[in-house]
């Protein structure tokens, strides 16, 4: 894999540095079968350092948008045949489940293992996320 | 099918319907003894609500049903460590509605998610517990005649209590609505009920430690019980427990037509003395629990 340019795929940029491998680990993206590039403490002119993310995929079925959990600035850009096609606006996803881990001791989640940790978007301008059981908030990453 | 889960589930009009239906019942009990006939209400108590769960009992009784179930984790399919999940599929198959009660918070919602019958939420920890609001408020509208243009005092333990924040949640969906909170510095309202209720809805609200100051103002008092688990240690409680103790003297200054409310048990923050007062409902906001509760259960099984 060049880590330069990818033909196909996705180039996670302008994550703040150090965030790379939170976003790694959130979507997951040990689990692909394709190359992946994490570069962390790139140069960057408005950022001074930043972190970026490429995975060499043709189909990539991953939910970017919880991207925006950990750092609302990264910019998610989609690459086809070498050419940038377009630049994705990330939206905070109404539901999120299994991606965050209710902390409440007293929900329902810390005895009942096998439920899904299941998290709503309650506030969409302070992003806040609430548990679907016993709505507590989120604890944010950023 | 519905369950209720959240007081917020419930629109205003939908809390008028039901609060009608009381009344009714109320003025004609004898038409409603036999409308849940071969009706069976399960009664999941996963921890001990003696009151919770007597009332319950009796409002299925009354619309001549039957009722079946338990009173304490041990002696249910939890202590073998079943999901609630299971046990309400199972409960399912030998009820027509459930209440369910439960130490953890969600619980009841993860069984309304797996049971084919409607589940009530008869509390679970500190988070909701929706009877006992629509409680709340048919002893309101019984007292007053309405819920709006009210002036409500809550005294006491407003920190812990979720009687009083979901009261409170409830009643800011109401006009003209003042909410006057009186407790020590330790327990006032969490500012999150502050911002997300009462700022939110744009609702008057007044902070203070003096009842007294504040009591000729009130439409309602709603006293409440400050609870020793709550604690973390003895010499606290026994300081903040004692702090407002209602005595006669204390109504002094108060209106003619307050109504004292209370969920019930109290320990000694309403003196016996008062309970002769006129003015002292909290016996008949129990006697509105039962009512309430007949009313749910007639929506939720739809039945006229
Ligand atoms: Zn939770």
């Amino acid at each position: 894999m060049n880590i330069d340019s990818i033909q196909n795929g996705v180039v996670i940029d302008h994550i703040k540095a150090g965030k790379s491998m939170e976003i790694y680990n959130l979507l997951q993206l040990y689990n692909l079968d394709c190359p992946v590039a994490l570069i962390t403490n790139a140069h960057s002119g408005k950022m001074g350092a930043k972190d970026i993310i490429k995975i060499d995929s043709e189909n990539l079925d991953i939910d970017l948008d919880v991207i925006g959990l950990i750092d609302p600035n990264a910019t998610v850009n989609i690459i086809r045949h070498g050419q940038l096609v377009e630049k994705k606006a990330l939206t905070l996803p109404l539901e999120l489940r299994d991606v965050l881990k209710c902390k409440n001791p007293r929900c329902i989640t810390s005895v009942e293992q096998d439920l899904s940790h299941v998290f709503r978007l309650t506030d969409k301008q302070s992003g806040t996320y609430r548990c679907l059981y016993c709505e507590a908030k989120a604890e944010r990453r950023n | 099918m519905r369950s209720l889960i959240d007081i917020l589930e419930l629109s205003t009009q939908e809390i008028d319907e039901l609060i009608a239906t009381a009344n009714d019942i109320i003025e004609h009990p004898e038409a409603y003894r036999e409308k849940c006939r071969y009706k069976k209400l399960a009664t999941l108590f996963f921890e001990p609500s003696t009151r919770t769960r007597l009332s319950f009992e009796a409002a299925m009784y009354e619309l001549g049903g039957q009722v079946l179930g338990f009173s304490e984790a041990q002696s249910s399919s939890a202590a073998k460590g079943e999901s609630v999940a299971d046990t309400v599929r199972t409960v399912s198959c030998y009820a027509d509605i459930i209440a369910m009660r439960h130490p953890k918070e969600g619980a009841p919602l993860v069984a309304s998610m797996a049971a084919s019958v409607p589940v009530i939420n008869a509390g679970d920890g500190g988070h909701n517990h929706p009877t006992q609001t629509l409680t709340d408020l048919l002893t309101i509208t019984r007292e007053k005649g309405r819920l709006n243009n009210l002036s409500v005092g809550f005294c006491g333990d407003l920190k812990f209590g979720r009687t009083v924040h979901s009261l409170i949640t409830a009643l800011s969906r109401y006009e003209g609505i003042k909410i006057v909170l009186i407790s020590p510095d330790e327990l006032k309202l969490p500012s999150y009920v502050k911002k997300d209720v009462l700022k939110k809805k744009g609702i008057t609200y007044v902070q203070t430690r003096d009842l007294e100051a504040v009591m000729p103002e009130l439409d309602i008092l709603y006293m409440t019980r400050v609870q020793k688990e709550r604690f973390f240690n003895e010499e606290d409680y026994l300081r903040l427990k004692d702090m407002y103790i209602l005595t006669p003297d204390k109504l002094h200054n108060a209106k003619s037509d307050l109504s004292i409310m209370h969920p019930l048990p109290r320990v000694n923050e309403i003196h016996t003395s008062i309970d002769a007062d006129p003015r002292a409902c909290y016996f008949r906001q129990a006697l509105c629990g039962k009512y309430i509760r007949m009313a749910l259960i007639l929506k939720l099984l739809e039945i006229e």
